[in-house]
């Protein structure tokens, strides 16, 4: 499995699609944070940065690289290797490879320029969302028969997650206003890294607001350390669930 | 004016023994008692507490004496009992430590009352574990100076006041350090009354509470969390300078609180990490002037009932949300404040937009609505309604806007 992680790095590097993620995202780092004196201004758009282009590029870059190497995938799975390990271990090459270029890109100049709780919180929401969205694209692939349509569903996925699903929330929170609706909308928010993530930090930005009057559910349950564990843990169900259920669709996938 | 020659000459007496009109009673701990003291003493004298512990209680100050501690000698009401009660004008009591009067649902204990008396002057004294510190009721032209007051109030019911006035004028508190009451500082029914550089710490409800007090003064003060920082309801014509608003957080908790009041003016004052900077409801004539909002919750929370207020040259900063209002409907001046989340242009480089500045944000009218909808709050999807209510306006109250937004900060 080793010598496959080995491999599929080599193979990324060499692609050099990687370097120009982690350039990107260090340009943007580094002049977002130093276009504004005031710090958590920077930290706001690395957020929106984080939030609205790590899980899209992920999950884009993720399945057209798993298609893309289905070849030596079937290659591979001709020797006597269980399907099992093949398929995390090319899971691991490009999780821990854009993980790197996160790291690198936002991490490295955040936590020198804005050290801090919050800053930390970002870069590890960050990673996570890596994680996840490179596990939902191995799903999709495996799903997945064809390139295209593989695509597509990544894109779709990806602006579910980011967009439309805040839609369909705001649209319940405003049709139920008149109920108590905060722990219902508490469970939907699990239902999305994505949000996920952002409350994890919101909670770090903007206590306040969150605290007054209806945010104090929210406060009382997400701020307390069982909660961050809560949402911390849900976020890791989001990338092992789906790996999981990816391992088992292509142990019976007839290639 | 019988004899002149007499008087005289009992004023060159008293010039060569200075004993004759003030004498110094000393009390020890051991021997004597402050209120025989008090009762032996004349008018102009002074009582000197030697250092130690006195278990004495409802001591009357019926005389102008001036009680002066050395070291801080302990006056101790032993979790039962009121200390001391000044009926008499012009005393004054300085350098005591006085302590744990306890509490009472019938009376309010008071360390400290001064009751229908003028001139009257507290100054250094250490007020430990009192239910209410000092207590002036129906006084004036008092000063209450650089005094510590300390307590462990844990709820509203069954707490005081660290300074408490009522029915008072002209009132100078200054300099005092409280920490641990219910407010800090309550005023009800006092007029013309300056309070400055004090500073009042996590107190249970209020750091500084007006109620039906006009014409007061407060300035230079610091109030830091507290339940919320200050309290000004039905009042008119408070004045509130260069105060500090520090961390008044949690649910509910404002920096300051204006309800029902009129022709104040609110200027120079530094607003820091509050949940609500400014929460106001019926405040009419205000100006707020020159003040530094920054990383608040909200800057402002304006109910719509507020009108003639002009606030301008105020500089907000790294706040969540700027305004907010509950009403489309208002009646109030925003002019040539700085606004960090300002993004028009300034062609004719006045210094000042050239676009108006709404500080109302569309997520703040729909919390405001639905406060659950706060678990969308910086979304993807809440900045695209932000943008999209840049170009057209349809949520939020179209007249609350700056139209001369500053693009620098202002230098404060």
């Amino acid at each position: 499995m080793k010598t496959i992680i080995k491999y599929v790095l080599l193979d990324l590097l060499k692609n050099k699609i990687i370097l120009v993620y982690t350039l990107i995202l260090a340009v943007l780092a580094v002049s977002v944070l130093n276009l504004d004196g005031n710090p958590s201004k920077g930290l706001l758009s690395l957020l929106n940065i984080t939030l609205l282009f790590v899980p899209i590029i992920t999950i884009l870059f993720a399945t057209i690289y798993f298609f893309n190497s289905i070849e030596f995938t079937e290659l591979l799975l001709s020797q006597p290797i269980n399907r099992k390990s093949v398929l995390l271990a090319e899971y691991t090459g490009v999780a821990v490879s854009l993980s790197a270029a996160y790291a690198a890109g936002i991490g490295i100049p955040l936590l020198l320029l804005v050290s801090g709780t919050a800053s930390l919180i970002l870069v590890i929401s960050g990673l996570l969302l890596t994680l996840i969205f490179s596990s939902l694209a191995l799903l999709i692939f495996v799903l997945c028969r064809d390139k295209t349509r593989g695509i597509g569903a990544a894109i779709i996925t990806a602006l579910f997650f980011s967009l439309l699903f805040d839609g369909l929330l705001i649209g319940l929170i405003y049709s139920f206003g008149e109920y108590p609706i905060e722990k219902m909308v508490l469970g939907a928010i699990t239902l999305n890294p994505i949000d996920l993530a952002r409350v994890l930090m919101l909670l770090q930005l903007d206590v306040a607001v969150l605290m007054g009057y209806s945010g104090a559910l929210f406060k009382k349950f997400l701020g307390s350390a069982a909660g961050s564990i809560f949402a911390v843990s849900c976020l890791l169900c989001w990338m092992i669930v789906p790996l999981l259920l990816s391992v088992r669709v292509f142990n019976r996938k007839n290639l | 004016m019988k004899h002149p020659y007499r008087i005289l000459l009992w004023a060159i007496l008293a010039l060569l023994h200075g004993r004759t009109f003030a004498t110094v009673i000393k009390v020890h701990p051991a021997a004597g008692s402050i209120q025989g003291a008090i009762r032996q003493a004349r008018p102009g004298d002074t009582v000197l507490l030697s250092k130690g512990i006195y278990k004495e209680h409802d001591i009357y100050v019926d005389k102008r004496v001036v009680i002066l501690g050395e070291q801080y000698p302990v006056v101790d009401g032993q979790g039962r009992h009121q200390l001391f009660i000044i009926t008499a004008d012009s005393a004054v009591i300085q350098g005591l430590q006085v302590q744990n009067t306890g509490i009472s649902s019938l009376v309010d204990m008071a360390a400290i009352r001064v009751q229908e008396a003028g001139y009257v002057k507290v100054a250094h004294n250490r007020l430990l574990n009192n239910t209410y510190g000092i207590y002036l009721q129906k006084s004036h032209h008092c000063t209450v100076v650089n005094n510590q007051l300390q307590a462990q109030a844990v709820d509203e019911q069954n707490s005081g006041n660290g300074i408490h006035a009522w029915k008072s004028g002209h009132l100078r508190i200054q300099g005092n350090h409280i920490t641990g009451h219910r407010d800090g500082i309550y005023f009800e029914f006092v007029t013309q009354s300056d309070i400055s550089d004090n500073i009042s710490v996590s107190n249970v409800r209020y750091g500084l509470h007006f109620m039906f007090s006009n014409d007061d003064a407060y300035t230079r003060n610091t109030f830091s969390g507290n339940g919320a920082g200050v309290a000004v309801m039905f009042s008119k014509r408070v004045t509130m300078h260069g105060n500090v608003f520090k961390d008044n957080w949690g649910d509910a908790a404002y920096g300051l609180l204006l309800k029902e009041i009129s022709d104040g003016t609110i200027a120079g004052n530094l607003f820091v990490k509050n949940t609500v900077a400014i929460y106001m409801e019926g405040a009419a004539r205000l100006e707020v002037k020159r003040n530094t909002f920054t990383g608040n919750g909200w800057a402002m929370r304006m109910q719509a009932s507020c009108s003639n207020g002009l606030f301008t040259e105020n500089n907000f900063t790294g706040n969540s949300f700027d305004v907010a209002t509950n009403g489309t409907m208002m009646l109030n001046t925003f002019r040539g404040n700085y606004w960090d989340k300002y993004d028009g242009y300034d062609l004719d480089r006045d210094g000042t937009g050239d676009v108006p500045y709404y500080p109302v944000s569309v997520y703040a009218v729909i919390t405001e609505k639905i406060p659950a909808a706060m678990i969308l709050y910086r979304s993807f999807l809440t900045n695209i309604m932000d943008q999209v209510e840049k170009v057209m306006p349809s949520i939020i109250p179209d007249q609350l806007k700056d139209d001369a937004p500053r693009i620098k900060k202002w230098k404060l």
